[in-house]
This record gives C-alpha cells, sequence and structure tokens, in this order.
C-alpha cells in the first residue's frame, strides 16, 4: 500500500438538505449509440467478437446493424460546461447530492434491458436519486453510499428501452 | 450457440483471462468515457494511496457482459445483468472472468437462462459477483 495522502472522513452525516434530493429527477440527457460508439467500447473492454466491429459479421448473425455490447447504453453527448469533465455524462450525475467527499468508488450495477440497443439508437437517459446511507469501513473512514436509477428511453418513440441502477461510494 | 433444449443448469461459460494494462484501462476510459485519473494516471494522489491504477469496476461489469455475450454467440439478447464491486482488481494483475447456469425457465413467452458471473483474481476472491438473464431465441 502507497503513502495516504489524505485523511479518512471519521465524521459525516446525512443532511436534511441532502435527503431532500431523494426522488427528485435531473434534467434528460442524450446518449448515442453509433458504430464508432459500439466499436470504442468494445475495444475498450477487449472484445474479439468482431460482430461488433465489422457490419457484414453483424449481418451474418441476423442482425441489421452493429449490437451494442451488454452494459453499454451509448456515450453520452459532450458539451463543454455542461458535462462532467470526468465522467462525460451531465454534471452531477444527474439527480446527485452535493456531499463535499473526495473519493469515489463504484458499489454496483445493474441493468434490465427491454430490447437489445444497437448501433443507430438514441437515448434520452434521466436520472434519479433513490436512497442515501452511511456505512463506516476501517480503511476508508465513514462512506456515503448513493443509489442513483436511470431511465433511458428511445427518442424516436419514447419507450422505456433498459432501467440501470447503480449504487456509488463516496469516501 | 446455446439453446433452450440444449442449456443445462451447471454449465459452465468458457472462462476470459483479464490483465488490463494502462494502456488497456486508457482504451477502456475512451469508450465509456469515464476519464478518471485513478484508472490511468500513476501520479494521481488517490492511485498513489492505493499502491496503483485500479481497474474501472465498471470495466469488469463490462467484461461479464464479454463473458455472456461470447456464450450467448447472439442467439438471443441480455435481459438482465448486475454485479456487486466486492474488491479492487489492480493494473496488470490477472483475473478471470467466470460463470455458471444458475437455472432456465419460461416466463410470459420468454426462453430465460438465469447465470450467475463473477471475475475472480488470483487468490480466488470473486472480486465482482454478479448475475444475468438471457432471453433465447430458441
Amino acid at each position: 500500500m502507497g503513502t495516504t495522502l489524505r485523511t479518512m472522513a471519521e465524521q459525516f452525516e446525512i443532511t436534511d438538505e441532502m435527503r431532500a434530493q431523494i426522488g427528485k429527477e435531473g434534467d434528460p440527457w442524450t446518449y448515442e449509440v453509433t458504430t464508432t460508439g459500439v466499436r470504442a467500447f468494445a475495444r475498450g473492454v477487449g472484445y474479439t467478437d468482431t460482430t461488433y466491429y465489422d457490419i457484414d459479421d453483424a449481418n451474418a448473425k441476423g442482425l441489421d446493424a452493429l449490437p451494442a455490447p451488454p452494459c453499454y447504453l451509448g456515450f453520452p453527448i459532450f458539451i463543454p460546461g455542461r458535462s462532467d469533465a470526468t465522467f462525460s455524462g451531465p454534471r452531477g450525475g444527474g439527480g446527485g447530492v452535493s456531499h463535499g467527499l473526495p473519493g469515489l468508488l463504484d458499489g454496483g450495477t445493474e441493468t434490465n434491458y427491454e430490447r437489445p440497443i444497437k448501433a443507430g439508437d438514441v437515448l434520452e437517459g434521466r436520472s434519479a436519486l433513490t436512497n442515501l446511507e452511511t456505512k463506516t469501513s476501517p480503511s476508508l473512514g465513514v462512506m456515503l453510499l448513493t443509489t442513483q436509477e436511470t431511465t433511458y428511453r428511445d427518442k424516436a418513440t419514447g419507450d422505456v428501452v433498459a432501467r440501470q441502477r447503480a449504487q456509488a461510494i463516496f469516501y | 450457440m446455446p439453446t433452450f433444449a440444449s442449456v443445462n443448469v451447471g454449465d459452465e461459460l468458457a472462462t476470459l483471462t483479464k490483465a488490463p494494462s494502462r494502456l488497456q484501462l486508457v482504451q477502456y476510459a475512451a469508450g465509456s468515457g469515464d476519464f478518471n485519473p485513478l484508472h490511468f494516471d500513476p501520479d494521481f494522489p488517490q492511485a498513489k494511496q492505493i499502491g496503483d491504477n485500479i481497474v474501472h469496476g465498471r470495466m469488469k461489469y463490462a467484461c461479464l457482459g464479454e463473458l455472456v455475450s461470447n456464450w450467448l454467440d447472439h442467439s438471443g439478447w441480455v435481459k438482465m445483468i448486475s454485479c456487486q464491486y466486492r474488491g479492487m482488481d489492480m493494473r496488470g494483475a490477472e483475473f478471470k472472468v467466470k460463470g455458471v447456469v444458475a437455472a432456465k425457465r419460461e416466463e410470459n413467452g420468454q426462453k430465460l437462462v438465469d447465470l450467475d458471473v463473477w471475475t475472480e483474481n488470483v487468490g480466488g476472491q470473486k472480486t465482482t459477483p454478479g448475475k444475468a438473464t438471457v432471453v433465447l431465441n430458441g
């Protein structure tokens, strides 16, 4: 383990102001599922299945477009000043909460699909904070656990195509 | 290519072996949009605190997706996939991506297969346990 560069949070409380954010939806944000985006995600994960890269191979599998790999719901459109510079989505995560804790770890992720996603889809995601709780870790101190749910709709039809629940750990 | 008739509880999915380099982590950052320097910058304070860069949790989640996709071979689609991030995997350290058929069932006319999936480090710790449900075409 390397040098400890920050002090663990010893005290942290969820305020009424923070609790008031539970259930509030953030602004909608656009996520584009493009052929280039599908290839970039597949490459980043390390897929060797050429179905995600080559439209002829996708066609040979009976698909009319490059399929989105599981866990990929498109790339959030990036707009300087309005997008989060680190995570690329809407600034503040959409439906987020201000807490002042600098450290961040993913806690868990669940995605439920209504149909397969493919290149050419343009989705609109809307997030809401659904839960806040604190836990104490021997190594990280007091942690804030947030649960956020994002609903993704097909922008062309308005139909829900996926729902994702994500737990984040701030410390 | 799995079919509902051919799938049996206990069937193992073909294991993937991963050991993401810094380049691979940068490529994942570019593909996903997650540019947290914790995952690729050795001088980032949190990385120094931990001892090295760590693999994105969401990358391991996506690796579980790759495992399922390889098994499914486009003979259906993923209806649900979930995981919990129970342990860190460090840059360059090998981990396996594994899965097994947990159940199969028919529901609302869909042929569903439930899978237990996970990543496992060289010490045998399941750092990213998860579940998936797929819909088979036939």
